[in-house]
């Protein structure tokens, strides 16, 4: 009678589910002309994902014959680990962690690159003496961990420093605080993100918000430390399948001109993110948008496709930095399809035909004034 | 009513206690030998308690509801799961009990492993679940994301049930068992008239613990699956704000902490009806 542990809780769930278990077909078959199609998210929803809610709100994926439906990430999901288990039809991930998931035996293929761009920042203060990665030597560096912080171990290994002698590093919480109590002299930021958030906080010497100046921001994208971040990622063994090659070309297309729609309509797409029900502020989202607009346009070639060049810094950077364990992202070059520009050719034809301007040469991005608490 | 006027007295303790050390704490918190030992007294780590609660009484967003409407909502919400995890726990306790006391053979084999089952950490656990229940389905109803965290919830409060529960049941002397051998009473009717009666002194502390298990469950599920409308994903959306509005925060905990006290209020009522002019074991332990 003796039962492993996982038996227990699998009696547990039963108990619970009380009835048998009803696979759910891999790619349903199209009823009725609509595919459902399900997108994990890597977080809650934000202005980070405006351009897929944009898609779903505006019927740009039901234009496509496609039902897409956003599932939000949460601390533990993962969310290139729920596509390779079959949970989700595409999922957001950053590239340098989807790699090592993809090394870890995930079966996954970028499809469609849309951040072109790194809006990771290494934030100090502006009276702290800290002008580059160089200036790191001796002081505390916030980082986030969890493969989130591999941009700036390249950076500082760059700049000559060993990440785990030079500097002491500390585990960074969600928030800006440490920064702001000067508990750490540099912080990890997302330009869309944390970095608002420390101009959002009242300087309680001047009863005024921060701003900009009282900061040094360290951009790994001045720095050639940066790595790809949000892209598109498919199922790498149903890429084999004629019907979800035509379905992955539809979402792809159905999200470029999503994105289109809030280059050129930031307050509107700030507003559907907002009605998705996020507790971020208005002001706080906004910013959010022109950020990550700044990420994707201009794009030379077309939002979504991958730059060759882009790739081979990201994986050169996984399988060279190593971080204060001295492990690195990769241990070798991605095996098999990594990455493909099939789709997102086909897709920004597409898009490029129906009239949609698919490089934005002419973005420019607008002047956002953050508030208190970013509301 | 004395209990009453103990809680509230608790609470005036801990508001005391809190603005106290406030008062008189370093805002940069002590540090001994490169250690933090007392935490930082500034506005951004400790807001003062009346700023909590008038953070309470402002909207949440511009424009919206108020934080204390939006907090009590996802309480409800999060209440609903955990009683879902309590119940389906405290069953498989029960019956795991009972097996473990019938035959001795399951209580060797499967008690270590129930030990062990709570040794599994949250946050390794709570994607696996996900992960499997996606695929099942109440006949035509599909799995919910909320069921998920009932799980993990059930998880974590079959246990203390289960070990309680099994203490309870072997806990009549061998005269009683021996009178209803003697009386030819078989192994049911010895669980109905003697066990079970003689276990419900064990029962509720275990019931109050898994209670307690249950909200932490529920609580943590929620921040690892990022299931939305409770007040786990409050509390881990709030903390984001954490660097411009620090007493938002902790209105999330004030409504976990809040539904703690619920559940755990709750749990005793259960144990009213069944539990006069019985004796109480203090405490149930392995």
């Amino acid at each position: 009678m003796r039962r492993p542990l996982l038996a227990t809780l699998a009696a547990a769930v039963l108990t619970l589910a009380a009835c048998g278990t009803a696979d759910t077909p891999a790619t349903p078959a199209a009823s009725g002309g609509v595919t459902p199609i399900k997108l994990q998210l890597q977080w809650f929803y934000q202005a980070q994902f405006a351009g897929y809610i944009a898609a779903v709100d505006r019927g740009f994926y039901s234009e496509q014959g496609l039902d897409v439906q956003l599932l939000e990430g949460g601390v533990d999901i993962v969310p290139q680990t729920v596509l390779a288990q079959g949970k989700a039809d595409y999922a957001v991930a950053w590239v340098p962690k989807a790699l090592a998931s993809r090394e870890q035996g995930a079966k996954i293929t970028d499809v469609g690159q849309i951040f072109a761009r790194s809006g990771t920042y290494q934030v100090a203060w502006k009276n702290s003496g800290i002008a580059g990665p160089a200036d790191f030597k001796g002081k505390k560096v916030g980082n986030w961990g969890f493969g989130n912080e591999f941009e700036l171990f390249a950076g500082m290994t760059k700049a000559g420093l060993d990440p785990g002698r030079d500097v002491t590093l500390v585990q960074q919480q969600f928030d800006m605080q440490a920064l702001l109590k000067k508990e750490i002299d540099a912080a990890q930021a997302m330009s869309y993100n944390e970095y608002a958030q420390l101009l959002e906080a009242k300087n309680p010497a001047t009863g005024k918000l921060y701003t900009a100046d009282d900061f040094t921001v360290i951009d790994w994208k001045t720095n050639g430390s940066a790595m790809l971040q949000d892209a598109v990622w498919a199922n790498t063994e149903k890429l084999g399948d004629p019907a979800y090659q035509q379905q992955t070309v539809k979402f792809l297309a159905g999200t470029i001109k999503g994105w289109a729609y809030c280059r050129d309509n930031p307050e509107q797409c700030r507003d559907m993110v907002v009605a998705k029900g996020s507790k971020l502020g208005k002001s706080h989202q906004l910013w959010q948008m022109n950020e990550v607009n700044k990420l994707i346009w201009p794009s030379k070639a077309g939002i979504g496709l991958i730059d060759e060049a882009d790739w081979k810094q990201t994986v050169d950077l996984s399988m060279t930095t190593k971080n204060q364990t001295g492990d690195t992202v990769l241990t070798k070059q991605p095996e098999g399809v990594a990455y493909t520009n099939d789709y997102v050719r086909k897709a920004l034809d597409q898009a490029k035909a129906a009239g949609v301007d698919v490089t934005g040469a002419g973005f420019k991005p607008s002047t956002v004034t953050l508030s208190e608490g970013g509301a | 009513m004395r209990r009453v006027l103990s809680v509230l007295a608790a609470v005036v303790v801990f508001v005391a206690l809190w603005e106290g050390y406030k008062a008189v704490g370093d805002p940069d918190g002590t540090v001994l030998f490169g250690t933090r030992v007392l935490p930082r007294a500034d506005d951004l780590s400790m807001p003062h308690v009346w700023d909590m609660l008038r953070r309470l009484g402002r909207p949440e967003l511009t424009g919206g509801r108020p934080v204390w409407q939006v907090v009590l909502g996802a309480c409800l919400f999060t209440l609903g799961i955990t009683v879902a995890g309590f119940a389906a726990g405290a069953v498989v306790g029960l019956l795991l009990a009972v097996a473990m006391q019938r035959f001795r053979l399951v209580e060797r084999g499967l008690l270590p492993y129930v030990i062990l089952s709570q040794t599994v950490p949250l946050v390794a656990l709570a994607p696996l679940i996900a992960g499997w229940s996606g695929n099942l389905s109440f006949g035509p109803y599909p799995w919910q994301d909320w069921m998920t965290v009932a799980v993990i919830a059930a998880y974590l409060s079959f246990f203390p049930v289960a070990v309680g529960m099994l203490r309870g049941l072997q806990s009549p002397q061998a005269s009683g068992v021996e009178l209803m051998r003697s009386y030819a009473a078989g192994w049911w009717r010895t669980l109905i008239k003697l066990r079970l009666p003689a276990a419900l002194p064990y029962l509720f502390p275990a019931l109050r613990l898994a209670g307690a298990a249950a909200v932490v469950g529920a609580v943590v599920g929620e921040i690892s699956t990022g299931t939305r409308g409770g007040i786990g994903r409050l509390v881990i959306e709030y903390s984001r704000e954490a660097t411009s509005d620090p007493a938002k925060v902790y209105t999330a905990m004030l409504g976990a902490a809040l539904l703690g006290l619920v559940v755990a209020a709750l749990v005793s009522l259960l144990e009213l009806p069944l539990m006069r002019h019985r004796r109480r074991v203090p405490v149930v332990t392995m």
